[in-house]
């Protein structure tokens, strides 16, 4: 390692660059940046706000959502970053939005595009292969996360791969790859800041866009204090992002094979297409001389024309960034180098025959859906205890384990937000609710509920019971809620207070006073 | 007209004054307002949770309470975009689908159908921050959603508008869901009163004395917020302030 | 049958039976800026891009000079200015490691977003673009396309086998929402227009 570096006053590792000139946030003395001038205009806290972790996971269990995002609400400070990065997202998304006056007919293209090609996923996946073939790129198929992880192995055992650098994808968190290597012993080494974290952190990512959002700059200085042996009192977010770099830089030029995850493959081309913000998966491509790409059936369009709409959308709708800094076009091996691509599916054909949820398949996890969400922006992602969190992980998540995650449709207000900003128009908010009604029917809804439900039902189909029932509003004080109270306990009023009972119904008044004419 | 006024359960135990205020309103404009009286519910506290068939009677009884009506109108959101939207538990005969065509929320039925351009008697010199339930907003499309790039339209603040002396406040996050949601105030209490709790702050924030909406549901669940974390905000349904409500 | 068999037949098996034609989709070129040249500056401005200002006469190239002066390695793929690692003689990307400037043309750029489309003709060794810490780009100002959909209809895209859209520099907000530039790529990008030359390359 050769790379230009100065030892600065205090010690820590400092780039030339990380003082420039043109960063408004920068503080400048005698023409030097003033280091951690973040940290130090934090006030010192002997003990950090530890960080909630994820939703307990038990085997098959139905994930508790809700106590996990009870206890990452119980941790203000976290909380509060987090709504609050979020939203200012969906600020900046809604600000790039504004700038474009075909916005919406972007987004009815994007969604018309992925529903014709959904519809016609074979032919284009057909295409796609003997395209990319004839360009040298290897062609591979996975059934499933096992056979993924088993194809790719064999390549870099093939190759006599020891350690992997690879950018994010969600489709290998998907599919456990990172287990699995470890299980055979390759080293594998996330290379994006954000996922890096998590991987150092042993947790998985809380965001398909932001993997570590979740964390507060303490939380990110205490991993890498214990991980890549930084100081653990300093929490300058630049001293932590430049320690990495430097602490990754020696694997990536180390490694032996690299790996990408793909946004989008275009069928006419044999082309796929990486969108990344810090430059990692066009190191983890360019540098090793094997690249593998582990990409989703569904991420397939029919031509370049087709993707101007949808790296238009992106970034916008992700980050409200006009685009990722790097969007790059991979069609063939590069001279001397060898590129596999493994087409997985992985319950996405099964996925396609359910009436009420195919259109899922159009996501192109932007994770704008995340960012709006109310009720994920104050729960974390990892509260949602599966790979996809958020909105869009409440209607993909069940077809991968019914069971597991029969909780999570539930975690919603069914606001529609998230439909609203998806730039591939899925109608999420109804799926959610559509995913209720299929959760019931196949009887993965506990009893207590069920029971609740169809007494409920039972008493509001017949007026005379009912009326009985919330006679006077301080007897419907006791009953109403009932309604919608599982276990017995009075849930409306342990966090906010009850309705004040007014001295008589609207039923009882009107009987009063227009009763004559009735 | 003849209307049909379907007042749902929260606004009959909890909030009667919502009710007569929509029932005098609609008289003032010169209805035949009939309160069936053996109604109960929507069904969509049972739908809502994905208990479809659990709707079923309470659905049936609905639209046999509310036929032969020229126009069904209820001062909730919610409800109406269940009964519009989502009541399909019991078969879809040509009086069921006559009913769910015919049910219109108060503020629509105002201002597209009704098209009210005065409301001589109503005067409220507050300071207000409206807000559009997500059933409203985004079911029913009173208003423009913050997440479209489209032109800016509100129903509600039309209708507002035309009210002597009001002054409407800006919040930060004019459109963020609540946290009511139906069944998921109780579901997922502390999420949902977490979302309250910001919800009444950022109205507080922007300076509002009333929080305003067309949904009675929402206001109980943000009153209910407001109340434990101890914002000083007043609650009024959109009803009561075109009713004339002085405060 | 082969596990390609098996997910095509799944596919066929499960498609849904709707008819769903491919829409066409418009140029959305009717109303372009003025200044194609002065939109995408603005664009990269945005991006955490520099744009460097050619001065109005003599040598063209004396804001590229400056920029470089102090730095130890310099590795040029453009015949406008010679660096001191000749891309030519790298033997293993691992050779890039130490680069510090690297100066390279870029395909076209693309006005709306302020991106630069680097290819493999372009870069010759594709990781230089990633491992060097700065980057320099020079840019013919009649090589700006309008929007992303005109950027779409470019040969690049059909003949080479890698090319990327560099819109500003290396950038990652991981940690609390805070942007730093140099995340794992360069640390700063930098385009100067320049006429591109008889070059054969191109």
């Amino acid at each position: 390692m050769s790379t230009v570096r100065e030892q600065t006053d205090d010690g820590a590792m400092l780039h030339p660059e990380q003082r420039a000139e043109g960063d408004p946030d920068a503080i400048i003395r005698d023409g030097r940046r003033l280091d951690h001038a973040e940290g130090t205009s934090k006030p010192l806290r002997a003990h950090p706000e530890p960080q909630p972790r994820g939703a307990k996971v038990h085997g098959n269990r139905p994930v508790d959502q809700q106590e996990a995002a009870a206890r990452f609400i119980a941790a203000p400070e976290h909380e509060k970053m987090h709504d609050e990065r979020l939203w200012d997202l969906r600020q900046k998304r809604d600000r790039e939005m504004h700038g474009i006056p075909e916005w919406e007919e972007l987004r009815s293209l994007a969604s018309a595009i992925k529903e014709h090609t959904l519809t016609h996923l074979d032919e284009y996946l057909d295409q796609f292969e003997a395209n990319a073939s004839a360009n040298g790129i290897h062609v591979h198929w996975a059934r499933d996360a096992a056979e993924h992880n088993q194809i790719v192995h064999a390549i870099l055992r093939d190759n006599g791969v020891k350690s992997l650098i690879k950018s994010k994808s969600m489709l290998t968190e998907e599919c456990g790859f990172r287990h699995y290597m470890a299980s055979v012993g390759i080293e594998v080494i996330e290379t994006d800041l954000g996922e890096r974290i998590q991987q150092l952190d042993n947790e998985d990512p809380s965001h398909v866009v932001v993997p570590a959002v979740h964390k507060l700059r303490t939380d990110v200085a205490a991993v890498f204090s214990r991980t890549i042996g930084t100081d653990p009192n300093n929490s300058d977010v630049h001293y932590l992002a430049e320690a990495q770099r430097e602490a990754t830089r020696p694997l990536i030029l180390n490694a032996d094979a690299g790996m990408t995850g793909g946004n989008f493959m275009v069928a006419e081309t044999g082309t796929f297409v990486v969108c990344t913000n810090e430059g990692n998966a066009d190191l983890s491509a360019n540098v090793p001389k094997l690249h593998i790409a582990s990409i989703g059936i569904e991420k397939i369009i029919p031509r370049l024309e087709h993707l101007a709409v949808f790296v238009r959308l992106l970034s916008r709708s992700a980050l409200g960034s006009p685009i990722t800094q790097y969007t790059s076009h991979f069609r063939g091996p590069r001279a001397g180098g060898e590129m596999h691509v493994v087409l997985v599916d992985n319950g996405r054909s099964e996925r396609l025959g359910l009436a009420e949820f195919w259109t899922s398949l159009k996501c192109i996890r932007c994770g704008a859906c995340m960012n709006t969400c109310p009720v994920y922006r104050r729960s974390g992602g990892l509260s949602y205890g599966a790979t996809y969190s958020g909105p869009i992980g409440l209607i993909i998540d069940p077809t991968f384990n019914a069971r597991k995650y029969s909780n999570l449709p539930y975690a919603s207000s069914l606001n529609g937000s998230c439909s609203n900003v998806c730039p591939v128009k899925i109608n999420i908010h109804e799926q959610i609710y559509a995913w209720r009604r299929v959760l019931v029917e196949q009887h993965e809804v506990p009893l207590a509920k069920r029971a609740a439900m169809k007494a409920a039902g039972v008493l509001l189909s017949r007026p005379a019971a009912y009326r009985a029932a919330i006679a006077a509003a301080d007897t419907a004080l006791a009953h109403l809620p009932r309604f919608v109270i599982y276990n017995g306990l009075n849930a409306w009023g342990k966090h906010r207070e009850v309705p004040h009972p007014p001295k008589e119904t609207f039923h009882s008044w009107d009987h009063a006073n227009r009763g004559a004419k009735r | 007209m003849r209307i049909g006024l379907f007042i749902p359960c929260y606004i009959d135990a909890f909030f009667p004054e919502v009710g007569i205020a929509t029932l005098e309103l609609l008289e003032r404009l010169g209805h035949e307002v009939v309160y069936p009286r053996d109604q109960t519910c929507c069904g969509q506290p049972m739908a809502n949770s994905g208990f479809n068939a659990d709707a079923a009677g309470t659905e049936a009884l609905f639209v046999r309470n509310f036929s032969g009506f020229d126009y069904v109108v209820a001062p909730s959101g919610s409800c109406v975009h269940h009964v519009r939207d989502n009541l399909d538990a019991i078969e879809q005969t040509d009086q069921v689908k006559e009913v769910r065509s015919r049910t219109y929320e108060l503020v629509e039925f105002l201002h597209d159908i009704e098209k009210v351009d005065a409301f001589p008697w109503a005067k409220f010199p507050h300071r207000v921050g409206l807000h559009n339930s997500c059933g409203t907003l985004r079911r029913l499309k009173h208003a423009l959603p913050s997440e479209l790039n489209e032109p800016f339209f509100s129903k509600p603040i039309d209708l507002l508008s035309k009210v002597e002396g009001i002054e409407f406040v800006k919040p930060a996050r004019p459109d963020e869901c609540c946290g009511f949601g139906g069944t998921f105030s109780v579901f997922e209490e502390v999420v949902s009163t977490k979302m309250g709790y910001d919800k009444v702050s950022d109205h507080a924030q922007a300076g509002a004395e009333y929080i305003v909406s067309a949904d009675s549901s929402c206001l109980m669940h943000q009153q209910g917020c407001a109340e434990r974390i101890g914002v000083p905000m007043k609650f009024i349904h959109i009803a009561q302030i075109l009713n004339g409500a002085s405060a | 049958m082969s596990s390609r068999d098996d997910i095509l037949a799944a596919i066929r098996a499960n498609l849904p039976r709707v008819d769903r034609p491919l829409p066409h989709v418009p140029l959305f070129d009717d109303d372009p800026p003025t200044s194609l040249l002065s939109a995408f500056k603005d664009s990269l401005h945005r991006m955490g891009g520099v744009f460097l200002d050619p001065p109005a006469s003599g040598d063209l190239l004396a804001p590229l000079r400056a920029k470089i002066a102090d730095a130890k390695i310099v590795c040029s793929t453009v015949p406008e200015i010679a660096g001191n690692r000749d891309i030519a003689g790298v033997g293993v990307v691992r050779d890039l490691a130490d680069v510090d400037f690297a100066i390279v043309r870029a395909s076209f750029a693309v006005a709306e977003t302020g991106s630069v489309l680097l290819s493999d003709a372009d870069l010759r060794v594709n990781a230089v673009a990633y491992l060097a810490q700065h980057l320099i780009v020079l840019l013919d100002p009649a090589d700006i396309v309008v929007n992303l959909h005109h950027a779409y209809r470019r040969p690049e895209f059909r003949d080479r086998h890698y090319a990327c859209f560099h819109t500003g520099p290396s950038a990652t907000a991981d940690i609390e929402g805070v942007l730093i530039h140099g995340a794992q790529g360069v640390r700063s990008l930098s385009v100067l227009p320049v006429v591109r030359a008889g070059d054969p390359n191109h």
